[in-house]
């Protein structure tokens, strides 16, 4: 399991009630399933993704989270979670604010575009970069928000939600000293842990 | 006629007959002393019975899902696209049983039958059977057949609230549900055609008010429009429009009503050829018993509460240009189903057939039924023998 995924893994309490928002081919949820116990369904619009849940037994509905999640009650979950997909949605204020209503928690991770190589890409070269994690051209890229660690916060701040907890690490996924220390600058992924 | 059965059907099947002599009480207050079903069935039960899958027919269907009766046969059953060895209800797993319903008229007990206590065809007198009385008989053909616990219960339409039912009713009985163009209850659209159709077969002055046969007769202007209204009902606009467009007989209008378009001549023919193989009082039966299904009626219309009793796990499917039974109509079961905490997954297939979308071999389709009836089928206790 990728290291970002091991360490929501800690965050999260057994035998919960948990919503993961595109939740790709369900490799965290089938995590949470075998060994948290939780009670979990995902969300996906990949006709791949959605057959290899079915396959491995996670139960996964094909929704498209753009057109709204009005069909979730309000704190209908414990946990919504969000990996890697929330720059890739409408409106993430908006989104934020709708899986905060449903859910008690969220967990959101994405990539951090402040990242100093990011940076020095588009300062030298003056084209947008694409990395391992933003492996797309500009022009066909299913990423259509670019954010920092630092932007997410000051939304955090704007909005009143509580960040619970943060976690920034590298390429590998590993963490490190001075990712912690300076996440905005040497995180490539971003990990908030967040409540009302 | 196929020349030579294909290397994935069933192949030639005959069906069975089971008689029961205990009596149904049925939801309609009356009760059947007798009656029998009459049943199809393709692959072998394993040694623990563990295999067996139920295939439930929508309102025109019938036992004969898979396979051919004879040589001479121009068509396949009706769910052959799904049904067969490497299918997506692989019979090489699964033990599959395919029955006509009670009412049904086609070798199970219904108005065309005989009552045993007039010696009499029943006829307009047959009672109004219902998705739960449906479901109770099938159960008995499961004791009969030594089933205690089907591996999964399919079903499209008017199929799918029969599975909907079983996970309610008989909670232990299944491990899974499939349910596919479906509904949790019939919206008022759907109940005012359904009146228009039986009323078009009542208005039929050869309808005898139900007792056509003692009269000597059949109310096929009646049945045929029925049928006319529900095959429109079943269809999309983009799919009668990509088959028919305004493709016309006559080089130019006739100004007259014969036939003048080719849709025109189409719905004909298909009422028409509904006539021979359906019966009228079976077609009455089968509407009222999709207008009078509403489990969550049970609890005061919480379907999540009505479905907090079930225990297998679900799969849903449905499609896009299907305007009968909306996706919407779909996602109401799955987010019931999501508020009482039981598994379930959603698929929405992007189909251009509409409501008929479910008897069609679209491959996103198979290939969500095979993944989902594979997981089922690898988790039996003992292969298959």
């Amino acid at each position: 399991m990728r290291s970002d995924l091991e360490m929501i893994d800690e965050w999260v309490q057994p035998n919960i009630r948990v919503l993961d928002l595109a939740c790709g081919p369900g490799e965290l949820l089938h995590h949470l399933i075998q060994n948290k116990q939780v009670n979990g369904y995902g969300l996906e619009i990949g006709h791949e993704d959605l057959n290899t849940c079915i396959e491995k037994g996670i139960p996964v509905l094909e929704q498209n989270i753009d057109e709204g999640l009005q069909n979730f009650g309000d704190q209908s979950f414990d946990l919504v979670l969000m990996t890697h997909a929330l720059q890739q949605f409408r409106r993430p204020d908006l989104l934020i604010d709708e899986m905060l209503r449903i859910g008690k928690e969220c967990i959101i991770t994405f990539p951090n575009f402040g990242h100093w190589r990011s940076r020095l890409h588009l300062a030298l070269k003056g084209r947008m970069p694409v990395s391992d994690f933003l492996p797309y051209n500009w022009y066909d890229t299913p990423n259509i928000h670019f954010f920092t660690f630092q932007d997410f916060e000051r939304l955090c701040r704007e909005k009143n939600i509580k960040v619970l907890r943060w976690a920034a690490v590298d390429g590998q996924l590993k963490d490190h000293w001075w990712i912690r220390s300076m996440p905005n600058l040497f995180s490539e992924t971003a990990i908030f842990h967040i409540s009302r | 006629m196929p020349d030579v059965i294909p290397a994935d059907s069933v192949g030639i099947v005959t069906p069975q007959i089971a008689q029961f002599d205990t009596p149904l009480a049925l939801s309609c207050g009356q009760s059947l002393s007798s009656y029998q079903l009459i049943y199809e069935t393709y692959g072998t039960l394993n040694q623990d019975a563990s295999n067996a899958v139920l295939i439930c027919h929508a309102l025109s269907g019938d036992h004969h899902a898979a396979g051919y009766h004879a040589m001479s046969d121009s068509k396949p059953g009706w769910w052959d696209s799904a049904i067969g060895p490497g299918k997506a209800i692989d019979t090489n797993k699964f033990f599959v049983i395919s029955l006509n319903n009670l009412g049904g008229c086609c070798g199970s007990t219904g108005p065309t039958s005989i009552n045993p206590e007039t010696g009499q065809r029943w006829e307009a007198s047959f009672p109004i059977v219902t998705v739960e009385d449906w479901v109770e008989s099938q159960a008995r053909l499961a004791d009969l057949l030594g089933i205690q616990t089907f591996a999964a219960i399919v079903g499209g339409s008017l199929g799918g609230m029969q599975v909907l039912e079983w996970s309610i009713r008989f909670p232990t009985r299944l491990k899974s549900a499939v349910i596919v163009a479906s509904a949790p209850k019939l919206s008022t659209q759907n109940i005012a055609f359904n009146e228009v159709a039986r009323q078009s077969i009542r208005r039929d002055p050869d309808f005898f008010d139900g007792n056509y046969i003692e009269n000597n007769s059949v109310p096929t202007n009646g049945l045929g429009l029925a049928r006319m209204l529900g095959h429109i009902t079943y269809l999309s606009d983009d799919a009668m429009g990509a088959k028919f467009g305004r493709q016309r007989r006559h080089d130019s209008y006739q100004y007259n009503y014969g036939i003048e378009f080719e849709v025109e001549s189409y719905l004909r023919y298909q009422g028409e050829a509904f006539t021979k193989r359906f019966d009228a009082n079976t077609y009455m039966l089968m509407t009222k018993a999709l207008d009078y299904f509403d489990p969550a009626s049970q609890t005061n219309g919480d379907l999540s509460a009505v479905l907090s009793r079930a225990q297998c796990e679900f799969l849903l499917v449905s499609f896009t240009t299907d305007w009968r039974f909306a996706p919407e109509r779909s996602e109401e079961i799955v987010n019931a189903l999501v508020k009482a905490g039981k598994p379930v997954s959603y698929a929405k297939i992007e189909a251009t057939e509409g409501h008929d979308a479910f008897l069609f071999p679209i491959p996103r389709y198979m290939a969500v039924l095979n993944t989902f009836l594979t997981r089922v089928a690898n988790s039996l206790t003992t292969e298959v023998k």
